[in-house]
């Protein structure tokens, strides 16, 4: 576990003729919230979603412990993840939706009941999750995440509809999450809240490795890290066709 | 935080579990159901009651499991949704984080569903047929299961359900869109077959509607149709190749 480590090398993807992730290589280390920052478009999902086996990398590899993601053995105890707010089926409940998850790597229901709890959801566990606002279909998909109390979180954007309070309660759970000794890592768009939350950054544009170091050191040549990163991202920014391939 | 010491790996019967749970979970799993176990009772009891000499058309059994075909549909339609359910809600990356394992999702989708539609289907095919044969006017002599192919007759019609149901969710994989899907299956199973009725009667046999009318369900072979056992083969064949693409192209398209 002190050694859990996911290991991103020379991985590219291309939709069409468009690079959506262009040779990026980079390592994710336990013990500290680490945040993907790029703006829009600039292929941190789609990094996310080839480190989860979901899409097939054109080249390069993507690691957990050493492992493809394909050949985790219990993979909701060994990874963790969100990847977007409303992945359930709107007509089911969100206590069944967690418990179907669960059956699929032998986790027990008190689990299931544990995660609700530790969301805020118990008390809304019995609705059909469609009716869920955003924040709330967010804590459902952390609940997931959650379920097999991994050593590795992935999270793509998840303070995405949240209000304030749960935008801090969502800060404070990973910090404590990876001070547990668990990798922690969250994309976002969003400088400030990465200023926040994380202590490590990897920092990508158009597909591409920016920047890969700590908070402190990146914001330490400019006057903010939002400064830094409109310095880094400067030229990355243009909007090619490829936003909409990515679903 | 669990550390990974736990034995094994998961598996088949893991994978099942999570589908059973979705399948079960959704009031739109039941209502379909209930309305193909309703239409084909419905339907056989009513031409039971309106059947009125045996002249001409002597095989009672076929007639009484006439509402099989029309039920069908839903079925079928399930089985897309059952699949495509998972692509327009997103919830196809959950199921594929939880089971990584494409192949193994597929045919445990596949098994699940294919029980419930089984079962359905056979007690629908029985209630039906026990509808129609009470509701025959009592001149004429209603068939009995004991008699030569009826058993067979009422069985295969409950297996029908379970195939197209399978045809469905292949289709379902391979399309991934629940409108289009749906389209191939309605288009395939019962536009072609009106088509193909009147255009190409070398084929007729093959479209799977009439199998299941022709073939399947009936106790006395008519000209031009395949064999129930053929028949069977044929739908299953139909079924097969839908999953085995679908699963193909889960294996190698994104998620």
């Amino acid at each position: 576990m002190g050694g859990a480590v996911i290991a991103i090398r020379g991985l590219t993807k291309c939709y069409g003729a468009t690079v959506a992730v262009d040779k990026l290589s980079f390592d994710v280390r336990p013990g500290v919230v680490t945040g993907f920052l790029g703006p829009n478009g600039s292929g941190k999902s789609t990094t996310m979603r080839i480190m989860l086996g979901l899409d097939r990398p054109d080249a390069g590899l993507a690691r957990i412990n050493g492992h493809r993601y394909g050949e985790l053995r219990w993979p909701l105890h060994e990874v963790g993840a969100l990847l977007e707010a409303k992945a359930f089926h709107p007509g089911r409940r969100a206590r069944t939706h967690l418990t179907a998850l669960a059956a699929s790597n032998a986790i027990p229901q008190r689990r299931v009941d544990e995660v609700l709890e530790m969301v805020g959801l118990a008390g809304v566990a019995q609705r059909r999750a469609g009716g869920f606002s955003l924040g709330m279909a967010q804590r459902l998909g952390i609940a997931a995440a959650l379920l097999g109390d991994p050593a590795v979180l992935l999270l793509d954007e998840p303070v995405n509809g949240l209000d304030p309070q749960g935008i801090r309660w969502i800060r404070e759970l990973l910090k404590t999450l990876a001070a547990q000794g668990r990798i922690v890592f969250v994309s976002s768009h969003l400088i400030s809240e990465m200023a926040l939350m994380a202590e490590h950054l990897v920092v990508i544009g158009g597909g591409r490795l920016l920047a890969d170091a700590s908070v402190e050191h990146i914001a330490a040549d400019a006057n903010s890290l939002e400064e830094a990163f409109f310095e880094m991202t400067s030229g990355t920014t243009e909007y090619p066709d490829h936003k909409a391939k990515q679903r | 935080m669990t550390t990974i010491t736990r034995a094994g790996h998961y598996g088949f019967r893991q994978v099942a579990g999570m589908e059973w749970i979705k399948l079960r979970s959704l009031r739109s799993t039941w209502l379909t159901l209930a309305l193909t176990f309703a239409a084909a009772v419905g339907i056989g009891a009513a031409v039971g009651a309106n059947t009125k000499g045996v002249s001409n058309h002597p095989d009672l059994t076929n007639n009484v499991l006439g509402g099989i075909a029309p039920g069908l549909l839903l079925t079928g339609a399930l089985g897309v949704l059952c699949m495509t359910s998972e692509y327009t809600s997103g919830m196809i990356r959950a199921s594929l984080a939880a089971a990584p394992n494409r192949p193994l999702l597929l045919a445990a989708k596949a098994a699940m569903f294919g029980a419930v539609a089984l079962t359905i289907g056979e007690v629908a095919s029985f209630t039906a047929f026990l509808a129609g044969t009470h509701t025959l006017p009592g001149r004429i002599s209603a068939p009995t299961l004991g008699q030569p192919g009826v058993l067979r007759a009422v069985l295969m019609g409950g297996a029908a359900y379970c195939l197209i149901g399978l045809l469905g969710l292949g289709l379902g994989a391979v399309i991934r869109h629940s409108a289009a899907a749906l389209g191939v299956l309605v288009g395939g199973v019962y536009v072609a077959a009106q088509f193909v009725a009147v255009t190409a009667h070398q084929v007729q046999a093959f479209v799977p509607v009439l199998i299941v009318g022709n073939s399947l369900s009936t106790t006395k072979q008519l000209e031009g149709t395949l064999s129930p056992w053929a028949g069977l083969g044929v739908l299953s064949l139909y079924a097969g190749v839908a999953l085995g693409l679908g699963g193909w192209l889960l294996v190698r398209r994104d998620a």
